[in-house]
């Protein structure tokens, strides 16, 4: 493990069988497949921000760029493994299309989102403010996060896609698993990570 | 104090090697053989002892092999010099660079201006239909002639990205990476029609004389400046068109005439003009024809080898390009990652149309600058 690999990617490529052929939306700079190289996956990273695909490619990472709201018809049916959706879901315009793709490029597939009523947040509400935290850092004018959810209302959009939760695990706010595990998630998961598989 | 030749591959000179011969000629796709072939090329660089760190230009429709530095006493460099260089993406430091004038061309390769061995004249028109298998071809005999027999990266813009394409397609052995900018798999009706009407514009001139205009001390140059005008318009967009010339007058203002009044006429006139100096209307119609057929994902089995043999793909498209869009790159990505090969793509923006793969655009040029830096990691 990279030391400075962020928690929630490292957690997500052990989650990954090894040899898996990977389609990571939102990939950053690819850290996530370069974990996953080590473990015989191949794959590619999706985003759009230049510096990042630039990154990625330095780093020896596979990258297309497109826009995950529109252009996800370029990926064939069922043409990888695994989609990973880090942290991601909450930034694109249509997240039930968007779910809905992934469900048809690969069976299984790991998604993450912050969680909007992690208790701080609560807090912070009923203080009369917009929830801020390590997981939601922006200010509300200035942010990449287009939807906001709580885990009781995500989790009916996978199911109503016939995606089925493999896996739910509660991320504290250093995107390590929950302490508590699955014990009162809503309230004390910064943010969630799900393994899903689509019905086919 | 910098001056031109800084981060310049300096001065170079024009090669010719004679790559096939009436003892081993070169079989065309079409069956046709061709008894000599000759080969303009230029290299930069230096070609290492493990032989593993060449790397292959393509050019586009009437480029040529003089890709980068100064010929003796020129002022304007080669025709891709703001990429290859030392320091620049592609580094002429790491890699040992060659250019080649294609076959079919009129830039010192053998083309239908050529003499024919069997009569002493030009070919004219009896020189073969070509395939862009026939390009890639000759390249290889280049490198073969040069000692080379795999290529790190095959790199083309256009024309040039097709000939990359269809290479790693026919020998992914002999290729590590092809960077694939600007091109096409296979045209559209629209670029047909362009490319139909400038060869109409040369063949309906009437100093083309069935192709003969060369024989009989003519040549059909009102119809190749046409062909060049006209096609030269596809090269820009619009805004680029806008910026640079808008609806300014070319000469303090606007004056009602059919002469040449718009400062944009007068830059169509000049480049249709300097076009007559370096390219033959000959080789306009047998290259664009080549294009024009260029399908090769039409074989369900185009892959076959190249899934034996992965070649790392980096395809690269301009937004604003309408001769070949971002959707002519994308087709091809779909085929290369729908067949699970290693594939990466980025649509970098410019204002500048199809021509930016020439420019020395930042984001165009660093991505090229990773994907190749990567590749020289992997040498070693």
């Amino acid at each position: 493990m990279t030391p400075k690999a962020r928690r929630d990617l490292w957690l997500i490529s052990t989650l990954i069988p090894e040899g898996s052929r990977v389609l990571d939306l939102g990939c950053g700079d690819g850290e996530l497949l370069r974990l996953l190289q080590r473990k015989g996956c191949s794959g590619t990273g999706v985003d759009m921000s230049p510096s990042n695909l630039v990154a990625a490619m330095r780093s020896g990472v596979d990258v297309i760029q497109l826009d995950l709201d529109r252009q996800l018809g370029e990926f064939a049916d069922d043409s990888y493994d695994v989609v990973v959706l880090s942290r991601t879901l909450q930034t694109v315009r249509h997240p039930r299309h968007v779910l809905q793709e992934i469900g048809r490029i690969a069976v299984h597939s790991l998604v993450s989102m912050p969680n909007f009523a992690h208790w701080r947040n609560r807090l912070r509400l009923l203080s009369g403010r917009m929830p801020m935290s390590k997981d939601l850092p922006f200010e509300w004018y200035d942010t990449p996060n287009l939807h906001h959810s709580s885990l009781p209302d995500l989790e009916p959009l996978f199911s109503g896609l016939g995606m089925v939760i493999d896996t739910r695990i509660p991320l504290d706010a250093s995107g390590r698993p929950h302490r508590l595990g699955n014990l009162a998630p809503n309230l004390v998961a910064s943010s969630s990570l799900y393994l899903l598989h689509a019905r086919r | 104090m910098t001056t031109h030749l800084d981060r310049s591959v300096g001065l170079v000179t024009t090669r010719t090697a004679r790559v096939f011969d009436d003892a081993h000629p070169l079989t065309l796709r079409s069956g046709a053989t061709l008894g000599q072939v000759d080969v303009a090329y230029e290299t930069y660089g230096t070609l290492n002892h493990a032989r593993d760190n060449a790397v292959f230009i393509c050019h586009a429709l009437t480029g040529d092999a003089h890709a980068a530095g100064f010929h003796d006493g020129d002022t304007k460099p080669g025709w891709w010099d703001t990429i290859i260089g030392p320091g620049k993406p592609i580094d002429t430091g790491t890699w040992y660079v060659v250019c080649a004038n294609l076959l079919g061309g009129c830039q010192g390769t053998t083309g239908p201006s050529s003499t024919n061995p069997t009569t002493g004249e030009p070919y004219g028109l009896d020189f073969p239909l070509l395939d862009m298998g026939d390009f890639v071809e000759v390249h290889r005999a280049l490198g073969r002639h040069l000692g080379i027999d795999h290529f790190a990266a095959v790199v083309g813009g256009s024309l040039g990205g097709m000939q990359a394409l269809q290479w790693a397609i026919d020998h992914p052995s002999e290729v590590g990476r092809a960077i694939i900018i600007a091109a096409s798999s296979r045209l559209t009706a629209q670029n047909i029609a362009f490319s139909a009407v400038g060869r109409q514009a040369i063949m309906r001139d009437g100093d083309f004389r069935e192709g003969r205009f060369l024989t009989e001390g003519t040549a059909p140059r009102r119809g190749l400046a046409v062909a060049r005008m006209m096609a030269h318009i596809t090269y820009l967009s619009e805004t680029g068109f806008e910026e640079k010339f808008g609806r300014s007058a070319q000469r303090g203002e606007l004056t009602k005439n059919f002469g040449v009044d718009f400062a944009i006429e007068s830059y169509l006139e000049h480049q249709g003009e300097r076009f007559l100096s370096r390219f033959d209307a000959l080789s306009y119609l047998y290259l664009t024809r080549v294009m024009d057929y260029f399908d090769p994902f039409a074989d369900p089995q185009a892959l076959d080898a190249l899934l034996d043999d992965p070649v790392r793909f980096l395809v690269l498209s301009f937004d604003t390009d309408w001769r070949f869009s971002t959707e002519h790159s994308r087709r091809i990505v779909r085929h290369l990652e729908g067949a699970r090969l290693p594939t990466s793509f980025r649509e970098i923006h410019s204002a500048w149309g199809h021509d930016s793969f020439l420019l020395d655009i930042p984001d165009y040029h660093a991505t090229v600058r990773a994907f190749l830096e990567r590749a020289a990691e992997d040498l070693s």
